[in-house]
């Protein structure tokens, strides 16, 4: 099979679910005839007309409000926000709305919507196209959060996405759309949601990441390796609901873990994740949970210094695997 | 028998059959709100919000939809809306207390957040304004799907500072939706009155800025409402585009039980609030041209307090839900 870019897997994915199921539409801003600006929905417009391949008015609530509305009415929306730091104006129809409109019809009404964003930093985005906003939608019960970090993974998953009956968050990390390439599965292809993968199989410590910083921490672990330092790396890959067990598995193995990720360290996703290894694998550490987090700062500055200042690299995270693997 | 001058009712396609029943919906709405302050103050409805004086705009709205087949998306204030388009009292009646077997939430919501897909009302939030960009969701999958639905959202005139709201009607002009927002205007959101919310007197005007069709109405004309109302769902639904309907309602009641709307509205504005009664005017009009005798009213008044009585009678020996399944249809089940 030929090597894909990680974007080949959104096309690939919403292209086959469009063929399949005449239901499935997408929404958002130059997702049309540009195809998007990261040319996500390239050829989409041109295969299935305006009216499924729609290009919205330039106002993120009502992207997702009417996606809800037309999820009500026996259609399945893809919404596209164009960046993740642009989907806050949505946080209302997505909290209040989606999140919940089966839990207060008591099952009487569903919301199958998916919302695809680009997310993450690393491409000199600035303060507002850099953002990771994953915490804020996976404290929400009523919303599955999926980050799938390799080309294969972004096909499957999106593909399950589309066939969810609850509304899907779908963080895309841009660094990786073009960066990242490897093999996707031709045709049917489903990656369950709900199930994270061992990357790498390690022995002295465990690495728990999504998106970007799932390659800088496979990085991170080779240049270890070179050391004799063996270390298991874990791509998430579905942040709600999260995979448990395979992550406590991890940790009864190696007896240390460490959490990488991009957004801000205080009450980042990788908080919870460290919660739950501190308190149902606590018979099974030898040393204290670590966390590898971008800096408390309100957001990733523009400039290279700065940026990579708040962006954990591969450095950055080797040092913290040395330090916890002695520990 | 026929008369010389037609009547307002005959000219818009209204038998007397009709035009009882639609009395009757508003008598059964007064009705059931009315009993629900009584059980506030009985202690044992926790929270009550209420639609009186807002009867005509929706009964002749649900009169103009075709039930079952259009969408109503509502807001808090549509008891009689929905009353009209096939919830019965008792339905109601156990949301008010908040019982397991309540149609709209099982017991989760408030009273008043209504919903029920057998009826196509969508459930709603108590967020103001984001039904708005549902309704435009549910008519372009209308249109998306090749059927000849309409999407009906309803809002206070408070509702339409929202973002939300403009957000919504903009799609509806764009693509022309089968859409009809009806802003039911009663002069306060809560206590903020209408010249602190919009510097226009009636939020119709604003409809040309969204390439809608904006009507104006007396909220408490049910005749006039159901003229301006059917030919708005029809125009909607020949696909000639959206209409804003601003009617002028009044707000009998306070805000809610949690309000006491004398602190903010002068004594002499609320009694003439209550000269504006839209089902006394209605029953003046249907004794006045023979359509209703005292004794009909009679008969449908009585009826409509037995409905009430069975109603409460029934949610109050209803059981509460059990509080394990609290943790029910977060996620799509089985």
């Amino acid at each position: 099979m030929a090597e894909k870019t990680l974007i080949q897997g959104v096309r690939e994915a919403l292209m086959e679910e469009m063929e399949r199921d005449e239901r499935v539409w997408i929404l958002g801003e130059d997702v049309g005839r540009k195809g998007g600006v990261f040319l996500a929905t390239e050829g989409l417009y041109d295969r299935f007309g305006e009216a499924r391949v729609l290009d919205t008015p330039l106002a993120e609530s009502s992207i997702v409000g009417v996606a809800i509305g037309a999820a009500m009415n026996g259609t399945i929306p893809v919404a596209e926000i164009q960046f993740a730091d642009f989907i806050h104006p949505a946080f209302d129809q997505i909290v209040s709305e989606a999140a919940r409109i089966r839990y207060r019809s008591n099952g009487d009404f569903g919301c199958p919507i998916v919302i695809r964003a680009p997310f993450g930093g690393g491409v000199h985005g600035g303060l507002y196209h850099s953002q990771s906003v994953e915490a804020f939608y996976a404290h929400v019960p009523g919303l599955k959060v999926v980050i799938p970090s390799t080309p294969e993974d972004t096909k499957g998953l999106l593909k399950s996405a589309v066939r969810d009956p609850d509304p899907v968050l779908f963080f895309e990390h841009k660094k990786t759309y073009r960066l990242i390439k490897g093999e996707i599965p031709e045709g049917e292809y489903l990656t369950p949601i709900g199930k994270a993968a061992v990357r790498r199989q390690g022995e002295r410590l465990s690495v728990f990441a999504w998106g970007l910083m799932v390659h800088y921490c496979l990085q991170a672990a080779e240049e270890l390796e070179r050391d004799g330092i063996s270390v298991e790396v874990v791509d998430v890959r579905t942040i709600k609901p999260l995979d448990k067990e395979t992550i406590l598995r991890s940790v009864e193995k190696t007896a240390r873990a460490l959490v990488v990720y991009e957004d801000n360290l205080t009450g980042g996703f990788g908080a919870e994740i460290s919660a739950i290894i501190a308190e149902e694998a606590f018979e099974h550490l030898d040393a204290p949970v670590v966390r590898v987090a971008a800096p408390d700062i309100p957001a990733m500055p523009f400039n290279k210094p700065q940026e990579d200042f708040f962006l954990p690299g591969p450095e950055r995270i080797a040092a913290a695997m040395r330090k916890l693997a002695a520990y | 028998m026929a008369t010389a001058k037609e009547t307002r009712h005959a000219g818009l396609g209204l038998d007397p059959e009709r035009l009882l029943a639609m009395y009757r919906q508003m008598v059964l709405a007064r009705a059931v709100d009315r009993r629900m302050w009584v059980l506030n103050r009985q202690g044992k409805a926790p929270f009550v919000i209420s639609g009186q004086g807002h009867e005509a705009v929706q009964v002749a709205a649900a009169n103009a939809m075709i039930p079952g087949k259009d969408w109503l998306v509502p807001y808090y204030r549509d008891l009689a809306f929905c009353l009209a388009l096939g919830m019965s009292a008792r339905d109601f009646l156990l949301s008010v207390y908040g019982r397991a077997e309540d149609p709209n939430s099982g017991g989760r919501q408030m009273p008043s957040h209504f919903g029920s897909s057998r009826l196509r009302i969508i459930t709603k939030s108590s967020v103001v304004g984001t039904q708005i960009a549902h309704a435009a969701g549910l008519a372009y999958a209308a249109k998306l799907r090749g059927l000849d639905e309409v999407a009906v959202t309803c809002i206070g005139e408070g509702g339409t500072s929202q973002g939300d709201w403009h957000e919504g009607l903009n799609w509806a002009g764009i693509h022309r939706l089968p859409f009809l927002c009806i802003v039911q205007d009663n002069d306060y959101a809560i206590s903020v009155p209408h010249r602190l919310q919009m510097g226009v007197d009636s939020v119709a005007k604003r409809a040309e800025g969204y390439g809608v069709v904006g009507v104006s109405v007396d909220g408490g004309d049910l005749l006039a409402c159901y003229d301006a109302l059917k030919a708005a769902v029809e125009r909607a639904r020949a696909g000639d585009g959206a209409t804003l309907v601003a009617a002028k309602v009044a707000r009998f009641t306070s805000h809610s039980s949690d309000d006491d709307q004398r602190r903010y509205r002068p004594q002499a504005e609320l009694e003439a609030l209550l000269r504006r009664d839209p089902i006394e005017r209605f029953r003046g009009y249907l004794l006045d041209e023979g359509v209703m005798a005292e004794e009909d009213d009679d008969r449908i008044q009585q009826e409509c307090t037995a409905d009430v009585d069975e109603a409460v009678t029934y949610a109050e020996a209803a059981a509460s839900p059990v509080a394990e399944d609290a943790l029910r249809n977060v996620y799509a089940e089985g």
